[in-house]
């Protein structure tokens, strides 16, 4: 049986992404170990915290070599969260650091002043959200415009390459939400805690591995 | 738009839900696993699971909990209650949750807040803060143990400082209206809202739909917690986000 490797590096719930391909038949085992990458049928790189402290641990354990290389020769690649910003150049948060640097864009803070009526809108963007979709796509096969997924994040994707972005949300400004090149996809959404709306798209990944 | 959030609260004891869901598709009330899954179909936005057990050499049994609602449910979760160091953050993450917060132990050590929020990301540090009005004052103060202790701390600026620290979210109680059912707290709210960028989750007091609108629209919270009007069958999650829905509150509406 196939199976997705899902990425290891010390941070967050990484659980709920194993158990939400199980949940849609897909194998998934957790790992940290570049070999088990190298071999995977599939790859995702979940992540919360901070973005140069995930740098810093794929640095540590070694990852950053092999996901550049299952990416180079076409293996389905899916980044969730600070996974997605991760593939990124460089990132703002707490200073200006260097990312994986598969897709061109820069990852920035939500604006401090953004208002809704007269109130100041918080920071982090805590919730369920809308995704407007810009792109067809086979990871959404199965989503509609205008399906609520749940985010939380205080950064987004701000990216010069306009036809990589896949689908954008409305949170004082609009950002982009999915990304998508070739092999690689990336959403700013958890699809682990958007309930069965979100396990279709793990379905639609499962099924290009 | 974002949507505004509608969140149950289980209170979990010795690995048992305390005040029962009184749903009636449930075949084993007291089990919080089987609580949570009801709250996940009826459209529920999140989940909390608030352990008080008393003893800190049973944790593994809500440890066990969060495995198997993990296992179960894909919605957000947060478990509070009892947490006083990094290991258990650790454990309570890796079980499957989302969310921790903390209470007393932000209050003996504000730095705890610090490092956990350094070192698991302020996205899933919820700071919970138990506050009581000051006699015949437009104040607040904190409270600990249930609402036993009364810290003196300043319960606006304490936010502030959480947030400061690292707070992703801060859960507020009012001690005042807890258990009462006559409604949050609305200017102890609508108070600390304002102070803090991060989101604000109202709890304690609510007794009907006005309540939660209340809460939302006034007290300006992005959450609201309640336990016993959807425990007891008051209303469904459904019945309360669509009045909220017709009354212009953003809310995500589940088929």
């Amino acid at each position: 049986m196939k199976k997705i490797a899902v990425i290891d590096y010390g941070m967050g719930n990484l659980r709920s992404v194993q158990k939400g391909f199980e949940k849609v038949g897909v194998d998934a085992f957790i790992t940290d170990k570049p070999e088990d990458i190298l071999s995977a049928d599939g790859v995702v790189l979940p992540g919360v915290g901070a973005f140069k402290d995930c740098m810093d641990n794929l640095e540590a354990d070694k990852l950053i070599e092999p996901i550049k290389e299952v990416v180079a020769k076409g293996t389905p690649f899916l980044g969730i969260c600070l996974g997605l910003q991760l593939l990124f150049t460089e990132s703002e948060e707490f200073g200006i650091h260097k990312g994986l640097d598969i897709l061109p864009g820069r990852i920035r803070r939500f604006p401090a002043d953004m208002l809704e009526g007269d109130r100041n809108l918080k920071v982090p963007h805590m919730g369920w959200n809308r995704i407007s979709i810009k792109k067809e796509c086979p990871l959404l096969s199965d989503t509609a415009d205008g399906d609520y997924f749940y985010f939380v994040h205080s950064y987004y994707v701000d990216t010069p390459d306009k036809d990589i972005i896949l689908t954008t949300t409305d949170y004082g400004i609009n950002f982009t939400s999915a990304v998508c090149r070739d092999n690689v996809y990336g959403v700013q959404f958890h699809p682990e805690k958007s309930q069965d709306i979100g396990l279709k798209i793990f379905k639609r990944f499962g099924e290009m591995i | 738009m974002l949507t505004k959030r509608i969140i149950p609260c289980l209170d979990v004891k010795d690995g048992r839900v305390v005040k029962g869901v009184n749903f009636v598709d449930l075949i084993d009330a007291g089990d919080p696993v089987e609580s949570a899954m009801a709250y996940d179909r009826a459209g529920a936005d999140e989940l909390t699971f608030l352990d008080i057990t008393a003893s800190h050499e049973k944790r593994d049994i809500i440890i066990d909990v969060i495995r198997r609602t993990a296992d179960n449910i894909f919605l957000p979760l947060t478990v509070g209650g009892g947490i006083r160091t990094l290991e258990d953050i650790k454990a309570i993450l890796r079980a499957g949750a989302d969310k921790v917060s903390i209470n007393t132990a932000a209050v003996h050590d504000p730095i705890f807040v610090k490092r956990a929020s350094e070192r698991f990301g302020s996205q899933c540090i919820v700071v919970a803060i138990d506050a009581k009005q000051k006699q015949g004052k437009n104040a607040w103060e904190v409270y600990t143990h249930g609402g036993r202790n009364n810290t003196g701390i300043d319960a606006i600026g304490w936010a502030v400082k959480m947030e400061e620290y690292g707070a992703g979210e801060i859960l507020l109680t009012s001690m005042d209206r807890d258990g009462t059912n006559i409604g949050y707290d609305i200017p102890l709210t609508r108070s600390l809202s304002d102070a803090v960028k991060v989101p604000v989750i109202a709890s304690g007091g609510a007794g009907n739909i006005d309540h939660l609108y209340e809460a939302l629209d006034i007290g300006g919270a992005d959450a609201v917690l309640a336990a016993s009007i959807f425990h007891y069958g008051t209303y469904t999650i459904g019945q309360v986000k669509k009045v909220l829905s017709e009354r212009g509150v953003n809310m995500r509406m589940t088929r």
